[in-house]
């Protein structure tokens, strides 16, 4: 399908333009979720996109599925009672990495753990850029943000680490230049009958890029093609990943999904209620 | 005949018991004393009757959850206490905005902050008005025995379905904690309302277009009406907006569907009242000591009622305005430092005096307490 064919299909054109500043990473990114709903041919009513608050959580309203905007740090709990609810739905998550890891950390972390069949992506910018650049938990340590003005003391997570020790059945990394490659982990995370968490890598030039000297869109997209490796490639070749951002498929190990385990339950008082 | 069955049992199962005859078919709930007894029996008999239970990671989860399921078209509930309560402020006024239907139960116990944990108090009264920031609908009921909580849980249900709303079942650990007989009614006798659902085709739908009674109707997610649902102010088609005028009339709306149909969710019972010179005012656990308390005054010739509502949100000014107007005196009982006892003397000041009799020492108000406020103690 062509782009123009893909944007009528899938967005709510009415909607748009967006909100997002010149350069922001998340177009490309949500881009990456439509075309990989579209590759697998995936019906738009039993599609549902949750996300929580923040820049990244602006992008189910452009998106023309079953979509809900809910509170910061919540979008997993209130996709968990969807999902619940009913089964048969595709249930997108989309959060940001202060909404996914500050706020909604332990959301995040007990979604993974029960390994609910939702396909979890963080549009990850390094900072808060809906209220103005404020550094979040993955930050890197001495980057600066106008809360962190002598240099950012914290230490930043490794979301995708974090979302496989805690369960995720198949977590990968993208970024926003590596757009065919997030698409594909996109398609295998809705594929994965499990927690499925893929992190995207944005970029914000109107807020970190600024505060840390990091040059314009194409600077910071070039940065991405030039220090990002693919796993596959270090595995084969460990220095090639020195100080490098490892991208690619991370994992990849079924288990039992979550809604599943509960129909086993149902069932059997089912067929109680046949004897 | 009836079918009719009795059954002596807790407050807190039969609001599980209410749930799942108004159609509970999920809950998601965290522990927490005095209200576990309805999450382990919801886990208990939800499958049992194909619907699903999830104990979530916080209260906050538990009530984002619902509002989830709830959208994807089941009728959902939660249950808590005081310190989870407050947790679910935040998503309360989420399902007031977007209009999800809900019910939060809340088993108040002794506050602030961790309090006393397994000790009765009425100390939520206002924070179920005012908890969540903004201005927003507030509906709450307040049964006071095992037989209301169950007929109430079904009420809530029917008030949060009819009017898109998050409806709050405020009960306290007296009546959740009671045991007393419950007589389930016949299902045919059970009145049950379900949301209004639309029946246009998907592209006429306009998710927040308000019907002439103020109330849209409601696809559940996965019907093939692809719709946008936020926590922002959004216009009729459900999409987010900055439009002050967009703004103001969708919180105005909001509110005016609960607050103009306040008869249809007037829910009182007055006890003695028709030659009462003295009233008491009494909700929840304390309208039992209440009323005892109106029969020992009685004894003494003082023509003494109770007027107790169970509708504690909106209020029912009209009740107690007319209350007012008839007696001479009114003591508002309650388990709190005077929370409902402001609203009593807000409509009730200019025609009787208003005077609070208060206990949060753990411990339900006694009849004898409430004979010695209004006796002076003189026997």
């Amino acid at each position: 399908m062509n782009c123009s064919d893909i944007t009528k299909k899938y967005y709510r054109v009415q909607k748009l333009t967006h909100i997002w500043c010149p350069g922001c990473g998340h177009g490309t990114l949500m881009n990456t979720v439509i075309r990989a709903i579209d590759k697998l041919g995936l019906n738009k009513d039993d599609v549902v996109v949750v996300s929580g608050i923040g820049c990244s959580s602006r992008a189910p309203g452009y998106m023309d599925f079953n979509t809900l905007h809910t509170t910061h740090g919540r979008a997993l709990a209130f996709a968990t009672g969807i999902k619940m609810a009913n089964p048969k739905l595709h249930v997108i998550v989309i959060m940001g990495d202060g909404d996914s890891s500050a706020i909604g950390g332990n959301h995040l972390i007990h979604a993974a753990r029960r390994n609910i069949d939702i396909t979890t992506i963080v549009f990850n910018n390094n900072i808060y850029g809906m209220t103005g650049g404020q550094y979040s938990p993955t930050t890197p340590t001495a980057d600066f943000a106008t809360t962190a003005p002598f240099g950012n003391i914290d230490v930043p997570f490794d979301l995708c680490k974090l979302a496989q020790g805690a369960g995720a059945t198949f977590v990968g990394r993208a970024t926003a230049y590596h757009a065919p490659l997030m698409q594909k982990l996109i398609e295998k995370g809705l594929q994965n009958k499990g927690f499925s968490f893929i992190e995207g890598l944005s970029l914000c030039p109107t807020y970190y890029g600024r505060k840390n000297k990091k040059g314009n869109a194409f600077n910071m997209h070039s940065y991405f093609k030039d220090n990002c490796v693919d796993l596959k490639v270090v595995q084969k070749n460990p220095e090639k990943g020195e100080n490098k951002i490892l991208i690619g498929e991370f994992f990849n190990g079924p288990k039992p999904e979550y809604t599943e385990s509960y129909q086993v339950i149902v069932d059997k008082f089912k067929e109680l209620r046949r004897d | 005949m009836s079918n009719n069955t009795y059954k002596l049992i807790q407050g807190n199962e039969a609001c599980v018991e209410g749930a799942l005859a108004a159609g509970m078919r999920f809950y998601a709930g965290y522990p927490i004393t005095p209200s576990t007894e309805i999450a382990e029996i919801s886990a208990q008999k939800l499958p049992v009757v194909d619907g699903k239970f999830i104990q979530m990671e916080d209260e906050i989860a538990s009530i984002a959850a619902i509002i989830g399921g709830s959208l994807a078209g089941l009728k959902s509930m939660t249950a808590t206490s005081g310190p989870g309560f407050s947790l679910m402020q935040e998503n309360i006024g989420y399902a007031a905005i977007a209009e999800i239907p809900c019910v939060i139960v809340n088993v108040q116990r002794g506050g602030p902050s961790t309090g006393m944990p397994t000790s009765p108090a009425q100390g939520d009264v206002m924070q179920a008005k005012w908890g969540t920031h903004g201005d927003h609908p507030a509906v709450a009921l307040t049964p006071n025995s095992v037989q209301e909580t169950y007929e109430y849980t079904i009420k809530a249900f029917n008030i949060a379905e009819k009017y898109r709303t998050p409806v709050i079942l405020l009960m306290d650990e007296t009546v959740g904690h009671m045991r007393e007989k419950l007589q389930f009614n016949d299902s045919s006798e059970i009145e049950i309302i379900d949301r209004k659902k639309p029946t246009c085709s998907p592209e006429e739908y306009m998710a927040y277009k308000p019907d002439e009674d103020m109330i849209p109707k409601m696809a559940s997610f996965g019907e093939g009406y692809r719709y946008h649902v936020t926590g922002l102010t959004h216009g009729e088609d459900g999409f987010p907006t900055n439009n002050n005028e967009i703004s103001g009339k969708l919180i105005q709306r909001i509110t005016d569907k609960i607050e103009k149909n306040i008869d249809d969710m007037s829910y009182y019972d007055e006890y003695k009242m028709e030659d009462a010179e003295i009233a008491i005012v009494a909700y929840g656990g304390v309208s039992r000591s209440a009323k005892s308390a109106v029969d020992e005054i009685r004894k003494k010739g003082i023509k003494i009622g109770l007027f107790r509502p169970i509708t504690i949100w909106p209020f029912l000014e009209k009740q107690i305005k007319s209350v007012s107007e008839k007696v001479d005196k009114i003591y508002v009982a309650e388990m709190n430092l005077g929370q409902y006892s402001l609203e009593v003397e807000r409509v009730a000041c200019k025609s009787c005096t208003v005077n609070k009799i208060n206990k949060v020492n753990g411990e339900l108000i006694t009849p004898q307490e409430i004979i010695d406020a209004v006796t002076g103690g003189r026997e």
